[in-house]
């Protein structure tokens, strides 16, 4: 393994949710490296813990114990506010429910981010223009979500995602609401976005998608099972 | 971190969002500001009225009357005073005082006048020449009291303008004869219509020198002296001179000296203090406002967990998300704030249009604060729900449904 370039390093991640008097182990000792560019699927069955991995990725949630370095630096241990910065410089985020805002138009939707970031408005409308072309969305950029099918509320929300250049792409099941067709699409630019050199991690059911990532990883109870690449086995941990 | 630019626009749209709901909460401050601006504009007309009924004679009057009140109430009667009386003599002594343009010994009562073969009973006034400066009024036909020298007043009188009209009609009254009580007196000039103070009608009076009201109601000192000092000297200097003045005349403090300007400061001070109780009980539906943006709020942040998880995804920060939601009802109150502002001032116009002889005022400070609150109010109403969305966690949020 080529560590030392490695996007992402998780080791002995364990993470925990306690309901009333239950215990969940939604991961239990995750070890994964990732590397710059790399094209993952992960599977498994429900509950297995895919979602709680992929926020984990997203600094969105915090393992109970576990060391994750992000582009060779401990992000684990940052206040609440610098992982906010990773996320809004480094990390774009797509939902299966999409999660774009009602009120807000097309446009102003894949905006967020760069005002969020504090970007100047010249540089944004820039911004936003060119990803709304590069989308497919000229004509249906001052509509309202609502307004919008579902494939264009996928594709704002992935031009939301990435108006932001992050280096790393983390879809939970982004194809869930979608028709197989408009579900196919999303994929495919998804995969552009990987070719392009980001790292893109999708969480599926859909095995024909899954089979489609250059690295498919399993996950079962709460725990790695198999990880392969290019459809040859890697031992894991 | 986000502009203020941008966060301003995104609480007005999330403002838009709810056309209704905002509206209604807007209202909920409208009304409050609305009610402050209305209820102080009252208060400060009143004030204003006020204080103008009591400067229309000139704000550099002091008076002097006898007996020392210590503590502001009635020397108990009953009780012999040992004070002096306060005499002819001490009024024209205080005439030379610097500084004093004039002083003006007066006595007072209620009589039954006879002339022209009709009876009316007025107010008549025991004063001096130098009444027509003290109290700025002004002779419309003849004259006003000749200044004699004390022991040699003649039996004249000025009459009020009502008086006047009353006894003579339209008749030139000078030189015609007026009998009150057993006394004669000789009609010298009739005064300018002054009008009414505080509802009393001061043109249906009547003026003889003081020596002769002493006479005419049996009394050994005066009621009162007014003294009128040059606009500019500082009035607690006259006082103090008028005061070590009468004390060397009459060996001890047994008297009271009251400055206008004393008097219209307690006054203003009141009224002041009347007008911030009565904006007070407008304040009391400001505050009923401001909990309606406290509940809205709340319920704005329950309702966008979703998308402040989302935008905590997106890379906002804590800080952010605070300043968006504070944002929001800070507009939210801002705006309801112009619009009770803008209604408050219309209604006041409406109403003195409306009730010209209710005297309404709108104090432009009052109106600012109102505004100033207003924010405040927003500030306030919105930290409670705003800190609780920033201290979402993310994943929670985004998960809520
Ligand atoms: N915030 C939470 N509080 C309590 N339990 C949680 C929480 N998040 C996840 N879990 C539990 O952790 C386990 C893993 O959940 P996770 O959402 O990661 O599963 P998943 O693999 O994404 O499932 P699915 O395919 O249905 O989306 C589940 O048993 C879930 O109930
Ligand atoms: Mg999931």
């Amino acid at each position: 393994m080529a560590s030392a370039e490695a996007l992402i390093r998780l080791m002995h991640i364990h993470r925990t949710f306690y309901l009333g008097d239950s215990k969940v182990n939604a991961l239990r000792d995750v070890n994964l490296t990732i590397n710059q560019g790399e094209y993952i699927a992960v599977m498994g069955p429900s509950g297995s813990g895919k979602s709680t991995l992929l926020n984990l990725l997203g600094l969105l949630d915090r393992p109970d114990s576990g060391i994750y370095h992000l582009a060779g630096r401990d992000v684990t241990t940052l206040a609440p506010d610098e992982q906010a910065q990773v996320r809004s410089k480094h990390i774009g985020f797509i939902f299966q429910s999409f999660h774009l805002v009602p009120r807000l138009t097309a446009a102003a939707n894949i905006e967020l981010p760069l005002i969020l970031a504090g970007i100047n408005p010249d540089e944004r409308v820039q911004r936003v223009k060119q990803a709304i072309h590069e989308y497919g969305l000229d004509d249906r950029a001052q509509h309202r979500p609502n307004e919008l099918s579902g494939g264009q509320r996928q594709r704002v929300a992935i031009a939301r995602a990435t108006v932001m250049r992050p280096t790393l792409l983390l879809a939970d099941e982004p194809t869930g609401n979608l028709d197989k067709v408009t579900g196919e699409e999303v994929i495919h630019l998804l995969e552009t976005l990987n070719q392009q050199g980001v790292t893109l991690i999708v969480v599926t059911h859909d095995q024909a998608i899954g089979a489609r990532a250059h690295r498919q990883i399993t996950m079962d109870d709460g725990a790695v099972v198999t990880d392969t690449i290019n459809n040859s086995e890697l031992i894991t941990g | 971190m986000m502009l203020i630019r941008d966060s301003v626009q995104f609480a007005i749209q999330a403002i838009i969002a709810h056309r209704l709901r905002s509206f209604l909460t807007m209202l909920g401050i409208a009304v409050g500001i609305w009610s402050v601006i209305l209820l102080t504009s009252i208060g400060e007309g009143v004030h204003q009225y006020v204080l103008a009924e009591f400067t229309q004679f000139g704000t550099n009057v002091i008076g002097i009357s006898p007996g020392k009140v210590k503590t502001g109430g009635q020397p108990p009667t009953g009780i012999p005073s040992t004070a002096r009386l306060l005499t002819m003599e001490d009024a024209t002594s205080l005439k030379q005082l610097p500084n004093v343009i004039g002083a003006t010994p007066t006595v007072w009562g209620n009589s039954e006048l006879s002339a022209n073969g009709r009876l009316r009973r007025s107010t008549i006034y025991g004063v001096d020449a130098d009444f027509t400066k003290v109290f700025s009024s002004s002779v419309r036909i003849g004259s006003f009291l000749p200044a004699d020298n004390i022991g040699g007043s003649r039996a004249l009188i000025v009459l009020g303008s009502k008086l006047r009209k009353e006894l003579f009609g339209q008749k030139n009254p000078l030189g015609a004869r007026v009998k009150i009580g057993g006394l004669h007196f000789r009609v010298i000039g009739v005064m300018a219509p002054k009008g009414q103070f505080l509802g009393i009608d001061l043109d249906d009076t009547a003026f003889i020198p003081t020596e002769r009201a002493l006479e005419l109601y049996n009394r050994e000192g005066l009621m009162e002296i007014h003294v009128i000092y040059k606009k500019g000297a500082e009035s607690s200097d006259v006082a103090s001179a008028v005061k070590s003045r009468l004390k060397l005349r009459h060996g001890a403090e047994d008297f009271t000296v009251t400055t206008q300007e004393d008097m219209l400061k307690t006054l203003s001070n009141v009224l002041n203090i009347l007008t911030i109780a009565v904006g007070a009980l407008g304040g009391i539906s400001l505050l009923v406002g401001g909990v309606g943006i406290v509940t809205i709020m709340t319920i704005a942040v329950t309702e966008r967990t979703n998308e402040i998880g989302l935008m905590m995804a997106l890379g906002a920060q804590r800080i952010t998300v605070l300043f968006l939601f504070l944002g929001e009802s800070v507009v939210l109150s801002a705006l309801g704030g112009v619009f009770g502002l803008l209604f408050g001032v219309v209604t006041a116009q409406l109403m003195q249009w409306l009730l010209p002889s209710l005297p309404v005022h709108t104090p432009w400070s009052f109106a600012l604060i109102a505004l100033l609150v207003s924010g405040m109010i927003g500030l306030l109403a919105g930290v409670m729900p705003a800190r609780k969305a920033s201290m979402l966690d993310p994943i929670n949020a985004l998960r809520a449904e």
